[in-house]
């Protein structure tokens, strides 16, 4: 069972009138998470890994930490291209894309996926995650990157960061 | 999509998804995922659609219906990866005018909603046409597009389904997609919902599942149409399909198994052996149903089970709602005055005599 702490801090919108009660009752947490996700639909992710990259034991994390903050999570997994998850946005109707990347290859394929994005006529924010030299991250950001997470992030950095790159939207959709 | 409103209504969205654009096929599955006023809308739409297509048509076979093959099994069987299989040989073999569509589930928690959507994965390793180059299509349909695969969390709904399938499998067939297969979330022995929403069930196992008095057991193994016994290159899949093949030999002594027995392929989805074998069975199947005038029974029974499905989607909403408010036959309850069963027939009484919400 999930603490209710954690269900508070990674529940889906600022919180509402009936949450300003202390969430002492795990009861009513897991309650108000369970209205939550009838009210509004799960924010859908797709994830994946592009090229010649095979490290996706952090990608597998970053999956259940989104799935454990109510998301739905549509697994691409290893040796992805541009093509293959447009068309996986396209047919999945994804609110945004993440990206694992441990290959420095970061600077070359976010532009690349951010022009197929565009080309395809998709407004879907990209968040990546992995090593990114702190340097490189202003140019991914300025580039139209949402968010770029590292190493060590915590659950709910990481939901965070996926809402975040929603903008002020009420979770969902 | 969150830009979705204010930008393009539901009727434009319909015709851009007839007209092959992707893009709003995966829109307007979202809105029916969604339920309520949106998925009303977009269920209408399509039902004047349908309606007014085979009125207009002279073409013959105009309201002739895509084939529904569903894949059900337990957890880790392979039915991601044998469908993946299959839906690549029908991409290739298919040539003009037909892409199949594949709607498949997996289940979503019970506790936080949330869900890892993990059948694509499989799939994309065989169907390399679902990586689609993200372009319109303003020819018919899927023509040329490569199949369609839309991956779904069961939000709620037990029995292996999600309660949108049948509305999406509607908007597939009005998009042009053919064959459309549905695949089921991991099942265990009694979810066999699938046999309600397809023409053909194909049961999956894998070695190991049990003895001869497993494969005897109600549920799941009785209602399959094709039986497909996957990873046959492991260990005891000889002996799995020996007890299926027994199963059925009982079943026709005892009279269950009538006119259609199933066939029990060997299959080895990683390295597509069998999937041959199952296209051919499950299009034997297909061809049986329509021999034997059965293809219109099962059509009503998926009508019969989804209007049943909404009705109790309907009792639980309300009764969800009237719970919450804490009413006295509950509260009696807690305290434990009365027994669980009788607030619960009090309640029941009070909704049924009641209007009900929305």
């Amino acid at each position: 069972m999930l603490s209710p702490m954690y269900l508070a801090a990674t529940s889906n919108k600022p919180l509402s009138d009936s949450s300003h009660q202390p969430a002492s009752h795990q009861e009513s947490a897991s309650h108000q998470a369970s209205v939550q996700s009838q009210n509004q639909p799960p924010i859908r992710v797709v994830l994946a890994k592009l090229g010649l990259d095979g490290h996706d034991r952090g990608l597998k994390v970053v999956a259940r930490m989104l799935r454990d903050a109510s998301m739905e999570v549509i697994y691409l997994g290893l040796r992805q291209t541009t093509e293959s998850v447009i068309a996986a946005v396209e047919q999945e109707d994804a609110d945004v894309i993440g990206l694992s990347m441990h290959n420095a290859g970061h600077l070359a394929l976010a532009p690349r996926i951010l022009q197929a994005l565009r080309d395809a006529g998709l407004d879907v924010p990209v968040v990546i995650g992995g090593i990114v030299p702190e340097s490189d991250i202003a140019t991914l950001t300025e580039m139209g990157i949402s968010a770029v997470l590292h190493p060590g992030s915590s659950a709910v950095e990481v939901a965070e960061a996926v809402r975040g790159s929603l903008g002020e939207q009420p979770v969902g959709k | 999509m969150n830009q979705l409103e204010g930008r393009s209504s539901t009727a434009d969205l319909l015709e851009q998804a007839i007209n092959g654009k992707r893009r709003a096929q995966g829109q307007l599955l979202t809105l029916i995922e969604r339920g309520g006023f949106a998925a009303d809308e977009v269920t209408e739409l399509l039902h004047h659609y349908t309606q007014s297509r085979a009125h207009n048509s002279t073409l013959a076979g105009a309201r002739c219906h895509a084939a529904v093959v569903g894949f059900t099994g337990a957890p880790g069987c392979g039915k991601s990866t044998l469908v993946g299989c299959l839906v690549a040989k029908i991409t290739q073999e298919a040539g003009v005018g037909r892409s199949p569509a594949v709607l498949a589930v997996d289940p979503s928690s019970p506790l936080t909603g949330g869900a890892i959507l993990g059948d694509r994965i499989r799939m994309e390793e065989n169907v390399p046409a679902a990586r689609s180059d993200g372009t319109d299509r303003t020819a018919n349909a899927a023509v040329g597009g490569g199949a369609f695969i839309r991956s779904m969390a069961t939000r709620g709904h037990a029995g292996g389904l999600a309660l949108a399938v049948p509305a999406a499998l509607r908007l597939f067939e009005a998009c042009g997609y053919g064959p459309l297969i549905v695949e089921t979330a991991g099942v265990g022995q009694v979810e066999v919902d699938v046999t309600r929403t397809a023409d053909t069930t194909v049961v999956i196992v894998a070695p190991g599942m049990g003895d001869a008095v497993q494969a005897n057991k109600s549920g799941l193994l009785e209602v399959a149409d094709v039986l497909v016994v996957n990873k046959s290159d492991r260990p005891g899949a000889e002996d799995a399909r020996r007890d299926l093949e027994h199963m059925l030999d009982l079943g026709h002594m005892t009279g269950l198994t009538g006119q259609w027995r199933p066939k029990v392929i060997m299959t080895t989805a990683t390295e597509g052996t069998g999937a041959d074998q199952v296209i051919n069975a499950v299009q034997a199947h297909r061809e049986h149903l329509e021999h034997a005038g059965q293809l219109e029974a099962r059509r009503e029974a998926r009508i019969h089970q989804e209007v049943r499905d909404r009705v109790s989607q309907c009792l639980e909403t309300a009764a969800e709602y009237h719970l919450g408010t804490k009413p006295d036959p509950l509260a009696a309850a807690l305290k434990e005055r009365i027994t669980p069963a009788a607030a619960a027939a009090a309640i029941s009484q009070h909704l049924l005599a009641s209007d009900m919400p929305a």
